[in-house]
Parts: structure tokens; C-alpha cells; sequence
């Protein structure tokens, strides 16, 4: 027993020494190698007196473990000082930059149809869309506006053949005919696209950008558009409440015909959208022509409804205070980035329409 | 449509407050573009002060005076007034200022080597006096405080300014908008007072309207007016036809200019000695010419409406009147025209010739043909006041009887539309005010329409008149319906949205450009699309529809490498056209990258961009719509502004005959046409259209998860084959050869060089075997490496490498 003792006690004190792992696996090896003081110990168990041998066993088990777990322990000292040594070298400044960030991004006027789509989707519109190159038929013509009429010269239109047949359209409307001929009512769509009109300075472009709705039932009437209209202000802007005024105008398409207008006010030379005592137009809209539907095969006696037109490029302008409309089109780098949208950044109605 | 307020109040009878009458003209649908007064060329002489007055170098009479006109710096203006002086309070007149003495207009101008800005006036030359001696002196008391304010008062009206929509022409005149004003509740129409005018002895020009077809004109009413004596235009006219920024040009032609604001009856003055024998309204004739009173010598086709007379065409009616017969001071006899031409005939004549007048304006619009007679009452009245002369009786031709329109109103139509509801009394009164003449029978009103109003011929614009004069504001604000009749956007749009922002999470930037382009930049990639002119482009280099997003995405790529800008990434999703008809367009993703990736990191290598760079952008936005990378299948086929040998087209399937996508280099010699700088470019082009509907969504088309837990084992292979043989073929042979056991299938190297013949190259791939029923054994291993090697020497040619 006391030689035993005598191992454990020299060993524990040599462990307890400032060791490197080769050294440890040596006393690993002088105690549990094929000749180690313990397995030989173990060895010798056999020529022990019985009475003694269970006694001798019992104890000699327990200083194996307990030099054992010493030795692991150890071990696991040594291994975690080797690791943190290393580390003190492996330092590095972290406020190097990281690896080049490529940022897509998505255009306003894409950004806003998105939200166009979301806001009125909630509202049971689906999306229709039509060419953008169109007849004088589909572009005037079904639209009440037959060719001696003098709107058209409110259009300057971009042809394309010599005999004014072929054009670029005007506006979204000829999506309302190209939808109404093809379907039954009722109809409840909205149509976002491309407009070309040539004329081009600082507020006007050769091309732009327009949504187009239309809803048409049994009973659609003027308190219904204003309720539409009222609803995609307030959802578009992102206010809960505003000013808006219904003025008498006139398009060949819709009678009766208006013009809207939304209150706002400066603040720091910046548009505010809302109860401010100035006025801006922002669209035009009014009741389906009658001769708009008979042109579409519906009959005006059971079928009405109404009709709006928005400048999408207008609609970005105002919600996040871009000033020049040529702009959009430029593609400036430096632009898009400012005003470009993550690609992730997906307005949607339970998410939020803008961050 | 221009006025002032008291021309406004000859027509209406009001209290109503000036910002009452304009926010009501607002109301009732007759937009305010501006109200306020016209600036006068006197609002260039301001109040000023000499705050220094020295001697000029160069002249010993001259002076140079710096001047205070109540601006931030003072102006340095050269005088010759010898009582110019240190803190004398005078009358300063800026360059572009009109002298109203001697109409002289002023600019800076150097005197003896001076510049001077404008000019210090004295009495005279400001019509105030005879004084002329030296420059106008200000009492100090009066004036000091007001340095830099307007001299003179600005004594003009304010004028409104109306944009009137095409369908009202009636509101082309002063006295149409008061008709509005008062049916709207803003005080009372006056009557047309009584004109009296005395009319003798018959009008002896004979006047006829020709029988034929297309024939414009359908009313001609004239009279002469004998022994006038034509002059300057008193000042009350003269001021009104100011306010309205036109020039009074002499009393008759200024009289017939008011006339036409007043009532919108346009009129035409010619000189009755100058017209040979009588007065023959008539188509024209191809080839007949006249002189315009624009100077402009016109060609004449068929059928445009003239009045000529024995000698040929004097005008054109209700558009233009001709040099030959027209009013000057010395004209003594004068026929007066009040005549009915055709909106249509109009239009049609005007386009062709380009010509634009008021007349034409108004007439394309539609004049009320019974306002002839009131016409050539109220201007011969006014021509006999100031410039004397006797009025004959009125001689009117018609070709068609006088017959106002009706309608059959149904009451109920107004709530049904409009959504609230009015008395019927209320509805009475308005369409009385408005000139109707109204009989109810029962629910239904008949209607007379007024004949100044051509836009009124149906029930729908009845209701119109209504709810504009009772007001837009009683319409309610209804909650918003949200039956859903279909799906917000269908799987094309679907995907349209999926891929735009696919492509942009990959780090490129959209942009919108214009759906037209440079035709010249548009050949370039144009392949065999045929060019779509545009007749009348906004400029020469926007003269073509696009038939590749290429052309725009390219020469705003350079304009932004111009900028400083090195590594690019633009997109755009949207149309390209194939021809000049509705549908003939495809929507189609492009992008280009520019530069390099990682330039200027510290811990990367950069390198630039390559056409794998272009694949894998293409390859993964296909993955991530849902297309299965294992059936997308690439050749070599792309179209000619790719790098011919860096580029690719990519099908959905192997059997497809249409691509749906391109990649590759930009060609260099198209880089080099446009002069692109850059270290490399490259593109890619993804054609919606061609991407077929996959039939299933992508929830059914998963199929039940599958998966072995058996070991894996990877074999290398290297094998040489041909040169221009496909790796993705090579892929495709080991693939296919067991699909239950080879896994994957990866290229880790190509080799070509050194040890390898010249016309073959080495590819090495790592193989990835797993069975899902067992662990493999090494011997099943070695079966299959070599049926793999067998199958791909046979099939393809190639030779392991050992």
C-alpha cells in the first residue's frame, strides 16, 4: 500500500509541475505504459495473499483514476495555454474592411408599381397590361375620341408610320379597352406601364409612366371612385388623413370627368402630403363614357363605373421627394443609388409599404 | 382664355369678392391657371438713389454714379446730368427698359470706356414733363423709403386666366364663363341689351354658299358698312385687347377681336372696294394659291373651304382671312363676316396646311351658329360709334335650317351615377341657368340644348352639367369595395417581379430607359429585327423603337464610366420591339457589368469580369424562378454583338429550339465603335416571353424527400479529349450512365499545354457515387470506374490520363 501511496504522491507532485505535453505523455508512460509503475503494480496483483489482494486491488484502482484523471486534466491545461498562446499571435486589425459589398438595387418607378400593385390588390384590382405600341383606334378612337376630335391635339403623339395609324400610346386607357373587349364585366383592374408623349422639358419627358384603373359593375357610382381614391392616398402617402378635392374636367373617356387635387403644405421646401392649405393635382379620373362602353360591346344601360389615370414618375417624386422627372431616366449612377430600393425591400401590405 | 374681373362684371351681375369669383370658377370646372396683373413696361423704372457720383475718366461732362436700387449691389451707371449728385433720390431705368419718350430701348452699353447699367431719366424722357435739363429730382420725404420700388404705378386690371377643356368652347368668350358664374349661384347674367342700330338699304355684295359636297361652310351672315373711317383704337379698347397681351392693331380689326373674346364670335373685316363683284363660299380647287394676312403665300388641295370672289380665293373660312382683301387706316368701305364653318372641315384644312389662329382654334370647337346676327349687331354698333360710317341690312345665307337638339332626360340617371341625390327643382334651375329649355314629364325631362353648347348630345352629359354646377363636394366619400373578381398579377407578371429583383439582389442596379434609342447605337444590336422609325422623334438620336435593351444599357454604361466610375452593374427589364404593330414587343431582362470584382480590396486579388461571371448570374436566376439547373442546357449559338468565341446561349431543355437567355463578352469591336474604357465587359439578356409556363407550381413539384445515409465515395478522373469538345457534354456522358448511383458529377480542372497534344485538352472531374441500398463495396467501385472510363472514351473519344 505504502508503495503505492509513495507513486501517487511523487507523481501528483510531478504533474503538478510546469509541464509541456511531451513530458506528460513521458509520465503517462512511466505509469500506464507496457512496464508503467501502475501496470505493473497490477501485474503483481496476482501474488498477493487473497486477504490482501481485494484491499490492494480497491486501492490501486483508485489511484490509477485519480492519477489518470490528473494526467487528462493536465493535458486539457496544456492544450487550452498552447491554443491561447497561439491566439495572442493570431491578432488581427478587424477593422480592415471587408470584401467588396455589390448592392443591387430596384428604380423608383419599379419600387412605386409595387406598392400601386400591393395597395390596390387589397382591394380586389389585379393587374392588367397592354403594348406600348398601339393603334389610333385603341388610343383615341374606342376611347371617345374620334380623329376630328380636338383632345387628340392635347396628345402629342410619336408615330410610327406616315398614315397615323400606328403611334406610341398616349396614355395607360387603351388597357381598359383592350381588357373590356376581351372579358365580361365586371372588371376591377389596375394597369401600370410605359406613356410616351413628345414633348420633353423639365417637368415632361418623351416617356413616362402611368397606372390606369377601372372599375366597372352594376352600380359602381362617383361615391365609389372618391372612397378608391381616398383609400390609395391615404395608403400611398402613408397618412391617415387628407385633404382632397374633386374639380370638373373634362376627358373625351369619362363623364363626368375630374381632376384631383391633394392638400399640402412646405416644410423645409419639402412637399408634405396631407392637410396642408395648398393644392396639387395629382390625377384625373371620372365615370366611364357611355360611348367608351357600347365601343367595348357593354351595354351602358346595365353597366357603369369609373376610370383614373396616375403619373407613376409624379407619384415617386412626391412620396420621396425627387425633384427632377428627367432624372429617372438618366441613369446616373450616383441617382439610382441614391434613390434605387433594396432588391429585398418588397412593399407589401402586412410588411409595410415603405421602411 | 384671358379677362380681367370688370370685363367679367359687363356679362355678370355680382357682389361676389374677386377670390370668391375665382375659387368658384374653379368649381364648376373652368381652371384658374393665374390671376393677378399683366407686368407693364413700366415696372422696369425704379425708385433709386445715387450713393456716389464721380468724375469719368474719359469725358469731363460724364459722371459715373454708383446707384442703390434697392437691390443687394448697387449699379454703376454712367450720366451726363449735371445735377447727378451724392444722395439725390431719382428715377432709374434697368437695361431692357423702354423709354417712353422716344421708345428707345436701353442695354448695357459702354460709355468712353465705361460700362453702364441702365440710365438715370429725366422728366421728359419719362413723359412727366418738358424738363429735360437734368434727371429727375424726388423729394426725400416722399420717396426715401421707398428705394427700389416700382416708379410708376402698374394701373392694369388683374387679369384671370382660364384653361378652357376642349369641349367648351362657349367658354371662350367673357360671356359664356359669366353664364357659368351665375348658374353656379354667383349673381345674374345681364341681358344682351338691346343693340339698336340702324340698318339701311340692302347689303349689294351678293353673297352665295356653293351646293356641294364637303361644302364648310353652312351660315354666312354679312354687312356693309360704308364710309367708315379707320383709325387707332380709343383707349378703353385699346387697354382691353393689352390686358389680353395681343397688340391693337386699328379700331376695326381691334373690334372684331373684341367681339370674338366677348361672345366667342369670331369675325372677319374685309375691305369691300377690294372684292371683285360678289362673295362665293366654295371648296378650293388643287393648285389655287392666296397670300394670308401671315404673309405666307398658301397651296390649296381640293375641298378646303374658301371665300373667294370673281378674281379668286380672298380666304380661308373661319381660319384665315387674305392679304388682298384686307382692312387698312384708309379703308372706307368695309363687309363684315359672321359666318358658321364646320369643326371638321376645320381641323381637317388647318392640319394639312399647319396653319394655328385664334379663329381656327375656336371655330374647330364649335361656334354657336345662332350668334351670327348678334355678332355683326354688336361690331357694326361699335365700328359706326368710333369710326363712323352706315350699317346695311344683314344678309344671311343658309344652307341648312336652324334646329336646336333635344334630349330625353331620365331623372333618376343623376343618382346613379353620381351617387347622392337633388331635388328636381334644384336640377330645373341649374339646366334653365345654363341656357336649356327644360319640360318635365314626369320622371323625365326634355331637353332644348343651347345652341352654343355642340359638347351636350347625350343623357351622360346632362348629368355632368348638374353635379358641376351643384358641386363636386357633394359627391360622398364611399368605403372602398374589395370584391376580388381574379388573381392581383398572373404568372407572367408573377415572374416579371420575381426576376427583376432575382437579378437585382446580384448586385446590379436598375434603371429605366427610354423604349427608344440612337438608330445608330440600335444597329449594332439590332440582328435581324427590322428597324421601327419613328415619324416624328423628339431628337435625331431617339429616332428608332429599340430592338435590344443593349443599345441604351451601353452608351449610359460609358456616360457613367465617364463619370469615374469603374465597376458597373446596370439592368433593365423591360420592351424590345420586333415591328411596328400592337404586340409585336417582348419583355426582356439585359444587363451588362463592367470592371473588375474585388478592385481595390486589401485582402483580394481582383481580376475582371468574364463571361462565367455573365453565366452564373444568368444560371442562378433561372435556379432561383424555378428552373431545374439539371435540364438547363447551353450552346454556343449567341447573337453578333457577344465575343464570339466568350459567349452562350442557355435552353430550358436540351430540345428546345428557342434560347431564353444570352451571356457572354461584349463584342470588343462594338466596345471599341462606342468607345467604352474599361478593363472588361460583359452581359446578359433573359427573355421572359421564351420562358415557358412551368406547368406545375413549384409546391407539387417536389416530390417526396429522399435521401440515403450510405457512404459516399468521390473518384478522380482525367480524361483527354478533343479540343472542342463540350465539358458539358463530358458531364452528361458520366450523368447518365447510372443515375441511382453517380451523385454529382464536378469539373476541378482543365488542362491544355505541356504534355498534352495541341489539338486536345485534359479534364479532370471528381465523381461522387452513393448507392441508396447499400454501402459500396471496393469492388462495386471499381465496376464503375470502369464503365465509367469505358463509356466515356467510347462516346466521346477521349482517353484517360494515367
Amino acid at each position: 500500500m505504502s508503495d503505492i501511496k509513495k507513486i501517487k504522491d511523487e507523481f501528483l507532485e510531478k504533474l503538478n509541475e510546469d509541464l509541456n505535453i511531451e513530458s506528460v505523455n513521458e509520465i503517462k508512460s512511466e505509469l500506464f505504459g507496457k512496464n508503467g509503475k501502475i501496470s505493473t503494480s497490477f501485474k503483481n496483483l496476482g501474488s498477493l495473499p487473497a486477504e490482501e489482494r481485494k484491499k490492494f486491488a480497491s486501492d490501486l484502482n483508485f489511484v490509477k483514476d485519480e492519477l489518470q484523471e490528473k494526467i487528462n486534466k493536465k493535458i486539457r491545461e496544456i492544450e487550452i495555454k498552447e491554443i491561447n498562446s497561439k491566439l495572442e499571435n493570431e491578432k488581427i486589425d478587424v477593422t480592415l474592411p471587408e470584401r467588396n459589398i455589390v448592392q443591387g438595387k430596384i428604380h423608383p418607378v419599379s419600387q412605386v408599381i409595387d406598392e400601386l400593385s400591393s395597395i390596390f390588390s387589397e382591394i380586389g384590382f389585379s393587374v392588367e397590361e397592354g403594348p406600348d405600341v398601339e393603334n389610333e383606334h385603341y388610343n383615341f378612337t374606342a376611347l371617345n375620341t374620334p380623329d376630328n376630335h380636338p383632345a387628340r391635339d392635347m396628345h402629342d403623339t410619336f408615330y410610327l408610320d406616315d398614315k397615323k395609324e400606328l403611334l406610341l400610346r398616349t396614355h395607360t386607357s387603351p388597357v381598359q379597352v383592350r381588357t373590356m373587349l376581351k372579358g365580361k364585366p365586371p372588371f376591377k383592374i389596375i394597369a401600370p406601364g410605359r406613356t410616351y408623349r413628345s414633348d420633353s422639358d423639365q417637368t415632361h419627358a418623351p416617356m413616362f409612366h402611368q397606372v390606369e384603373g377601372l372599375h366597372i359593375d352594376k352600380n359602381i357610382n362617383m361615391g365609389h371612385l372618391k372612397g378608391c381614391l381616398d383609400y390609395f392616398i391615404k395608403s400611398f402617402f402613408e397618412v391617415d388623413k387628407i385633404k382632397m378635392r374633386f374639380r370638373p374636367s373634362h376627358f373625351p373617356f369619362t363623364e363626368p370627368s375630374a381632376e384631383v387635387d391633394i392638400g399640402y403644405e412646405l416644410k423645409d421646401s419639402k412637399i408634405v402630403i396631407g392637410e396642408g392649405d395648398k393644392w396639387l393635382e395629382i390625377l384625373g379620373c371620372g365615370m366611364v363614357h357611355p360611348n367608351v362602353l357600347k365601343n367595348v360591346k357593354i351595354n351602358p344601360d346595365k353597366y357603369q363605373g369609373y376610370a383614373f389615370g396616375i403619373g407613376i414618375d409624379r407619384l415617386a417624386m412626391l412620396k420621396y421627394g425627387i425633384n427632377d422627372l428627367r432624372a429617372f431616366f438618366e441613369t446616373d449612377y450616383r441617382w439610382l443609388n441614391h434613390f434605387g430600393f433594396d432588391p429585398l425591400d418588397v412593399p407589401s401590405n402586412y410588411r409595410g409599404l415603405s421602411r | 382664355m384671358k379677362f380681367t374681373i370688370g370685363w367679367l362684371k359687363e356679362h355678370l351681375d355680382t357682389k361676389f369678392k374677386d377670390r370668391e369669383i375665382i375659387e368658384k370658377l374653379t368649381e364648376v370646372g373652368l381652371e384658374v391657371e393665374s390671376f393677378g396683373k399683366v407686368s407693364s413696361d413700366l415696372d422696369n423704372f425704379k425708385v433709386a438713389k445715387i450713393i456716389n457720383a464721380e468724375q469719368h475718366p474719359n469725358a469731363d461732362k460724364l459722371k459715373v454714379c454708383d446707384v442703390d436700387i434697392g437691390e443687394q449691389d448697387t449699379v454703376k451707371v454712367v450720366c451726363g446730368a449735371p445735377n447727378a449728385k451724392k444722395d439725390l433720390l431719382t428715377v432709374y431705368a434697368g437695361p431692357g427698359s423702354v423709354i417712353p419718350k422716344n421708345n428707345m430701348k436701353l442695354a448695357v452699353s459702354k460709355i468712353r470706356g465705361v460700362t453702364s447699367y441702365g440710365m438715370l431719366c429725366s422728366e421728359s424722357e419719362l413723359n412727366l414733363s418738358d424738363e429735360s435739363d437734368g434727371i429727375t429730382e424726388l423729394k426725400s420725404n416722399k420717396y426715401s423709403d421707398k428705394v427700389g420700388k416700382n416708379f410708376f404705378k402698374n394701373n392694369t386690371e388683374k387679369v384671370i386666366d382660364l384653361s378652357i377643356t376642349p369641349n367648351r368652347p362657349d367658354c371662350l368668350g367673357v360671356r359664356g364663363v359669366a353664364r357659368d358664374l351665375a348658374a353656379a349661384g354667383v349673381g345674374k347674367l345681364k341681358l344682351t341689351s338691346n343693340i339698336n342700330i340702324k340698318n339701311n338699304g340692302a347689303q349689294k355684295i351678293k353673297v352665295s354658299i356653293t351646293k356641294e359636297k364637303n361644302q364648310g361652310c353652312t351660315i354666312f351672315g354679312s354687312c356693309l358698312i360704308k364710309d367708315v373711317a379707320n383709325k387707332e383704337s380709343p383707349k378703353w379698347l385699346k387697354d382691353k385687347i393689352e390686358t389680353l397681351g395681343q397688340k391693337p392693331i386699328s379700331a376695326i380689326v381691334d373690334i372684331t377681336n373684341y367681339v370674338m373674346l366677348d361672345l366667342n364670335r369670331p369675325l372677319h373685316a374685309y375691305d369691300a372696294d377690294k372684292i371683285d363683284k360678289e362673295i362665293i363660299v366654295r371648296n378650293s380647287v388643287k393648285g389655287e394659291t392666296f397670300e394670308a394676312l401671315d404673309n405666307k403665300e398658301y397651296k390649296l388641295d381640293n375641298d378646303m373651304c374658301v371665300i373667294s370672289d370673281k378674281s379668286g380665293v380672298l380666304g380661308l373660312g373661319g381660319i384665315i382671312g387674305g392679304t388682298r382683301s384686307g382692312t387698312e387706316l384708309n379703308t372706307k368701305n368695309i363687309l363684315l363676316e359672321s359666318a358658321f364653318f364646320s369643326p371638321r372641315s376645320i381641323r381637317k384644312t388647318s392640319k394639312l396646311l399647319n396653319i394655328d389662329t385664334d379663329a381656327k382654334f375656336r371655330f374647330e370647337r364649335g361656334i354657336d351658329p345662332q350668334s351670327i346676327e348678334l355678332g355683326l349687331k354688336k361690331a357694326s354698333k361699335l365700328i359706326t360709334e368710333i369710326c363712323g360710317g352706315k350699317v346695311s341690312k344683314f344678309d344671311v345665307q343658309k344652307t341648312k335650317k336652324d334646329k336646336k337638339n333635344k334630349i330625353k332626360f331620365k331623372i333618376s340617371l343623376f343618382e346613379r351615377i353620381v351617387g347622392f341625390k337633388i331635388k328636381d327643382k334644384e336640377i330645373i334651375k341649374i339646366l334653365i341657368d345654363l341656357g336649356f329649355e327644360v319640360s318635365k314629364k314626369k320622371l323625365e325631362l326634355e331637353l332644348k340644348i343651347p345652341s352654343w353648347r355642340p359638347d351636350i348630345t347625350q343623357p351622360i352629359d346632362i348629368v355632368e352639367e348638374i353635379v358641376r354646377i351643384k358641386g363636386y363636394s357633394n359627391i360622398r366619400t364611399l368605403e372602398p369595395d374589395k370584391t376580388r373578381f381574379k388573381a392581383t398579377l398572373n404568372k407572367q407578371q408573377k415572374l416579371f417581379h420575381f426576376l427583376q429583383r432575382s437579378v437585382a439582389s446580384k448586385g446590379y442596379i436598375e434603371t429605366v430607359t427610354w423604349s427608344f434609342t440612337d438608330s445608330k447605337l440600335n444597329n449594332l444590336f439590332k440582328e435581324n429585327y427590322k428597324e421601327i422609325k419613328i415619324v416624328n422623334p423628339i431628337s435625331s438620336d431617339l429616332d428608332v423603337l429599340r430592338n435590344s435593351l443593349f443599345s441604351n444599357l451601353t452608351s449610359y454604361l460609358k456616360k457613367n464610366l465617364d463619370r469615374g466610375f469603374k465597376d458597373v452593374s446596370l439592368f433593365e427589364i423591360g420592351p424590345i420591339f420586333k415591328d411596328n404593330k400592337p404586340g409585336e414587343q417582348l419583355t426582356v431582362i439585359g444587363a451588362i457589368k463592367s470592371g473588375k470584382i474585388s478592385r481595390l480590396n486589401w485582402n483580394e486579388e481582383n481580376r475582371s469580369v468574364d463571361l462565367f461571371d455573365a453565366k452564373k448570374d444568368v444560371i442562378q436566376t433561372l435556379v432561383e424562378a424555378g428552373y431545374d439547373r439539371q435540364n438547363l442546357f447551353v450552346r454556343e449559338k449567341s447573337p453578333s454583338y457577344y465575343h464570339p468565341g466568350k459567349s452562350g446561349s442557355v435552353y430550358l431543355d436540351k430540345d428546345d429550339i428557342d434560347p431564353v437567355a444570352f451571356f457572354g463578352e461584349i463584342h470588343p469591336n462594338i466596345i471599341k465603335k462606342i468607345n467604352i474604357k474599361t478593363e472588361a465587359l460583359i452581359g446578359f439578356e433573359i427573355y421572359l416571353d421564351y420562358l415557358k409556363d412551368k406547368k406545375l407550381k413549384l409546391k407539387d413539384l417536389k416530390s417526396q424527400f429522399k435521401f440515403s445515409d450510405y457512404q459516399k465515395s468521390d473518384r478522380d478522373f482525367a480524361f483527354v479529349v478533343d479540343k472542342h469538345f463540350k465539358a458539358q457534354d463530358l458531364i452528361d456522358i458520366i450523368s447518365s450512365i447510372d443515375e441511382s448511383l453517380i451523385k454529382s458529377v464536378k469539373i476541378f480542372d482543365v488542362y491544355e499545354g505541356e504534355n498534352i497534344p495541341k489539338d486536345k485538352k485534359s479534364i479532370a472531374l471528381n465523381v461522387t457515387i452513393q448507392s441508396s441500398k447499400k454501402t459500396l463495396e471496393e469492388s462495386d467501385l471499381e465496376k464503375i470506374n470502369k464503365l465509367i472510363i469505358s463509356i466515356v472514351e467510347t462516346k466521346s473519344g477521349a482517353k484517360i490520363r494515367s
